[in-house]
């Protein structure tokens, strides 16, 4: 399952609908450990493709530094499809490289409603994931 | 002479989960061939051999100290001590 604020799910979308009709990516960084997804980071799709996206070598190094030396580490790693699903394909699959990060879909075929799903891509295997906001849980009961 | 390599979460097994490595070479096939006999299976992840000419990985980001070392001769890039060796896997993927 993956938390993620309403705000960081509002600038995934932005930026996919900024990028369309080329694939958007970047990643939200967290507290090492945390599973949190906290710090939003856009990054330039290198390809400019309707179809792939490549993190630019330098930004991603200086982004993965970065992360280091904040005690950080992606938490989610988001990037768009701008004509099919959000579901992870052959070469999303071939090429995840982080096995902790939640790789998160963005599909911008439709222009009002975007679709957000969240996966776990480890070893080549894609487990589909909850995405809740944070604050989403079991009712409460009403404080006395 | 000592190179830093710092290694991605995803190249730890080869390891033992060490994040961060030691080896030499004057150039970078060198230092790969080195850091290969003590983690035997690192330098396949990194340098495709395939097709006659060895090279460097398409979606593998090796840089020497801050620069991308595509543009400083790929696997020939001369090092030296004290050099630092980081190891990125490249974040790509799409529709395609």
């Amino acid at each position: 399952m993956l938390t993620l604020p309403g705000p960081l799910r509002a600038a995934i979308i932005a930026h996919a609908r900024a990028d369309h009709p080329d694939e958007a990516c970047g990643v939200i960084a967290g507290p090492a450990g945390s599973d949190r997804p906290e710090r939003f980071i856009p990054m330039t799709n290198a390809e400019r493709s309707p179809t792939f996206y490549r993190f630019d070598s330098m930004e991603q190094l200086r982004v993965w530094r970065e992360m280091d030396d904040r005690d950080e580490e992606p938490v989610v790693i988001y990037h768009s499809h701008t004509a099919t699903e959000a579901y992870p394909s052959r070469t999303d699959i071939s090429y995840a490289s982080e096995p902790g990060a939640h790789y998160v879909l963005v599909s911008t075929r439709d222009p009002d409603e975007a679709e957000v799903r969240s996966f776990r891509i480890v070893d080549g295997v894609v487990t589909e994931e909850l995405i809740r906001a944070a604050g989403d849980g079991p009712e409460r009961p009403a404080p006395e | 002479m000592a190179i830093e390599v710092r290694i991605p979460t995803i190249l730890r097994g080869y390891t033992g989960g060490a994040k961060s490595v030691e080896g030499s070479g004057d150039t970078l096939a060198g230092l790969i061939a080195d850091l290969d006999e003590r983690y035997g299976g690192l330098a396949d992840r990194l340098v495709d051999d395939s097709g006659g000419t060895a090279g460097l990985r398409r979606f593998v980001n090796v840089y020497l100290n801050d620069e991308d070392v595509r543009f400083l001769g790929g696997l020939d890039a001369p090092l030296k001590d004290g050099d630092t060796v980081t190891v990125l896997p490249a974040v790509a993927g799409g529709a395609r």
